[in-house]
């Protein structure tokens, strides 16, 4: 019978099946982060039980640490201790690699997998983190777990799962001059709803997925939590092939041949069953922006904010009014006359060298708006920092008028000290327009990177493709 | 993991769609290293009128009076009845975690997000799916009944309303019996240790550059 990528890689990882088919998965790739880890290593301390393979353990810091002034250390004392609890775990279990803060391969983790070349076709990644899909990007089954489920897989190696439904969305055609990864899947979850995937494994197929670079397939399947689904994630080619030659953790010579013979099966037959399938034509997806505080709150920077009444359901009526009054809208308003105070480049989203590249180019020449009381660029990790300042990218950035930073999740989620004050409007290449997300009372709207610089240096949100074109 | 086998208590609807993880257990108090105390602080930025940060003391905030949990008439209140794709958003368990320490033994909603849905399980708390009709109906009973309660009897799979309403619901097998005996699943997994060994031994041999 012909298998979904998805049915090939779950078989290829069942250690046990339970009677209601709750099956034991192996897990290839533990990622670790200071969060959602401290619980789950004193967990199984107190239980007197010992990790199972460290050697599947990438474990960096991020989501606490801060963007600047590195000398000082982190000034915040609840965040230093979590992240010096991470330093110490680690320390004590042992890892295969370990970027601690100020490391130069330091960076948010799901930039760093890939970048080591410690995310590999095949494998099951987990992390305790909602954005572990990002790693489907090659042909992974990648999802986040619970802390829980970390001290599980600590102990174990294994996760108890069920099997998800199929989904394959195909994205046809071509996307016109200044549309991104990033458009393509705030289009789907605009299409399909924060909930549209929920109990999916989502396949991303099509010609346009097929076009787009590594960095780009990263940035949508990062986003199918967003559309409801743990896993994202997109079959082996060439692209992911080229993207592994020569990295950390890539099969060595020895091993090289036999492992992407292997990793040329990870795609779906070509008579594959799907429990559903979701079409898009690239060519018709516009430059996106969210207006809501849910990422399916979303259209076009030729649209117009919404009113309540455009909405038949009841609760999705009452909840776009909630939204709009949140986020100190009135329906009807141009999205590209909504003035912005701050802009945010960066997260597990939008922080790789090619989203630098695809900023710089728009920020080349120009200069950040006067309006602007900040615009941040975050690099995902030390290595892509160090890219960009060898391409000149950072002089490209702050000749205008954006600080460039150090590497972490920053202002996506605002556990350290960037973040959005009550009332403040952000242009934010992040994964997540949340109530409160980057700051109590902020208001984020989510855009790709060179949306955000178009945005940057009009002071309003505007359509990149006519400074481009 | 404590047992869920029956619990019966008064239900407390939060009226809204899509309530996600930030706004369940807002991110600042993720720098705990500790998985309790986070009761408090559920719902923070909608349940007082102040900013919340860790170490405040809770007790002595300003409530926002309009906020559903903070009404004299759901004080108490242990079953938590929403809408639709409730725990959406980021994996944090300290969500789960938050709703248990506030109190919560059971959500009732028309759907959940899948790792927040998940995590409930991990720590005995119960999130039920039942239809929108049935959901709806418990809506308006909740907001016409003052002291409106409910019993979910998990080992006869049924919520049962005070009216003598009886809704069933579906639970995984596996999961209804680590529920039932508050059984620790890594203790279980450790049962299947010789297979695991095995399994990895094979996996080994086959792609040795995932062993590297």
């Amino acid at each position: 019978m012909s298998k979904t990528l998805y049915d090939k890689l779950w078989e290829n990882h069942v250690v046990h099946t339970e009677a209601d088919g709750t099956a034991l998965l192996y897990i290839d790739r533990h990622l670790v982060h200071e969060v959602t880890s401290p619980q789950a290593f004193e967990g199984l301390k107190l239980a007197g039980r010992k990790p199972w393979r460290v050697s599947s353990i990438v474990a960096t810091a991020d989501h606490n640490t801060p963007t600047d002034h590195w000398e000082k250390g982190i000034q915040d004392p609840v965040s230093r201790q979590q992240v010096e609890t991470l330093d110490a775990n680690i320390h004590e279990v042992g890892a295969l690699a370990y970027f601690p803060f100020k490391d130069k391969r330091q960076g948010i983790v799901h930039v760093i997998g890939p970048e080591q070349g410690a995310t590999l076709p095949g494998m099951t990644v987990v992390c305790g983190d909602s954005h572990t899909s990002t790693h489907g990007a090659f042909a992974c089954l990648a999802h986040g777990i619970g802390t829980s489920e970390v001290e599980h897989v600590l102990a174990t190696q294994c996760l108890l799962q069920k099997k998800s439904k199929t989904m394959l969305v195909k994205i046809e055609g071509k996307v016109g001059a200044g549309v991104t990864a990033k458009d393509i899947v705030l289009a789907l979850i605009g299409k399909i709803g924060t909930a549209g995937g929920t109990g999916y494994a989502i396949e991303f197929g099509g010609s346009a997925i097929r076009a787009l670079s590594m960095e780009g397939r990263m940035t949508v399947c990062n986003m199918a939590i967003e559309a409801g689904a743990r896993v994202g994630f997109v079959a082996v080619d060439e692209t992911t092939i080229e993207y592994l030659k020569g990295r950390t953790f890539s099969p060595k010579a020895g091993d090289w041949e036999k492992a992407t013979a292997y990793w040329r099966t990870l795609v779906s037959d070509a008579d594959a069953p799907f429990d559903a399938v979701v079409e898009l034509d690239a060519s018709e997806i516009a430059p996106q922006v969210t207006w809501g505080t849910s990422p399916e709150m979303v259209a076009g920077i030729d649209a117009n904010v919404p009113a309540p009444e455009d909405f038949n359901d009841p609760v999705k009526r009452e909840g776009v009014a909630r939204a709009l009054e949140y986020m100190g809208l009135v329906p009807h308003t141009p999205i590209n006359q909504i003035m912005i105070d701050k802009v945010f480049i960066g997260s597990c989203t939008n922080s790789r060298i090619e989203d630098l590249r695809a900023a710089a180019t728009v920020a080349k020449g120009r200069h950040v708006a006067a309006n602007i009381k900040l615009a941040l660029v975050v690099p995902g990790s030390g290595l892509v920092k160090h890219q960009a300042e060898a391409e000149g990218l950072d002089k490209i950035f702050l000749a205008a008028g954006f600080e460039w930073r150090q590497p972490g999740c920053s202002m996506c989620l605002a556990m350290n000290d960037d973040r959005l004050l009550p009332g403040e409007r952000c242009a934010s290449t992040s994964n997540r327009n949340f109530e409160g997300r980057q700051g109590n009372g902020g208001r984020t709207h989510l855009l790709s990177p060179a949306m955000a610089v178009a945005a940057a240096i009009a002071g309003h949100f505007s359509d990149v493709r006519e400074l481009t074109s | 993991m404590e047992k869920f086998t029956t619990h019966e208590g008064l239900v407390v609807p939060l009226d809204r769609a899509n309530v996600d993880t930030d706004a369940i257990i807002p991110k600042q108090f993720l720098k705990s290293i500790k998985r309790s105390g986070f009761g408090p602080n559920a719902f923070d930025e909608w349940r007082y009128l102040d900013h919340g940060e860790p170490g405040m003391d809770n007790a002595n905030r300003i409530k926002n009076p309009d906020f559903i949990l903070n009404q004299q008439r759901y004080q108490g209140a242990s079953i938590l009845l929403v809408r639709s794709n409730f725990g959406c958003g980021s994996s944090r368990e300290h969500a789960p975690w938050a709703l248990q320490d506030f109190g919560f033994r059971a959500i009732l909603g028309e759907s959940f997000a899948d790792i927040f849905f998940n995590n409930c399980f991990k720590n005995g708390l119960l999130p039920i799916v039942l239809p929108k009709a049935e959901i709806d109906a418990l809506f308006l009973l909740t907001q016409s009944t003052p002291g409106f309660r409910i019993t979910v009897d998990l080992a006869a799979q049924v919520v049962n309303r005070p009216d003598g309403h009886k809704i069933p619901f579906v639970v995984d097998a596996f999961r209804k019996e680590c529920l039932l005996n508050g059984w620790d699943d890594i203790g279980l997994t450790l049962r299947q240790a010789e297979k695991i060994r095995a399994f990895e031994a094979q996996r080994r041999i086959e792609q040795p550059w995932l062993f590297a």
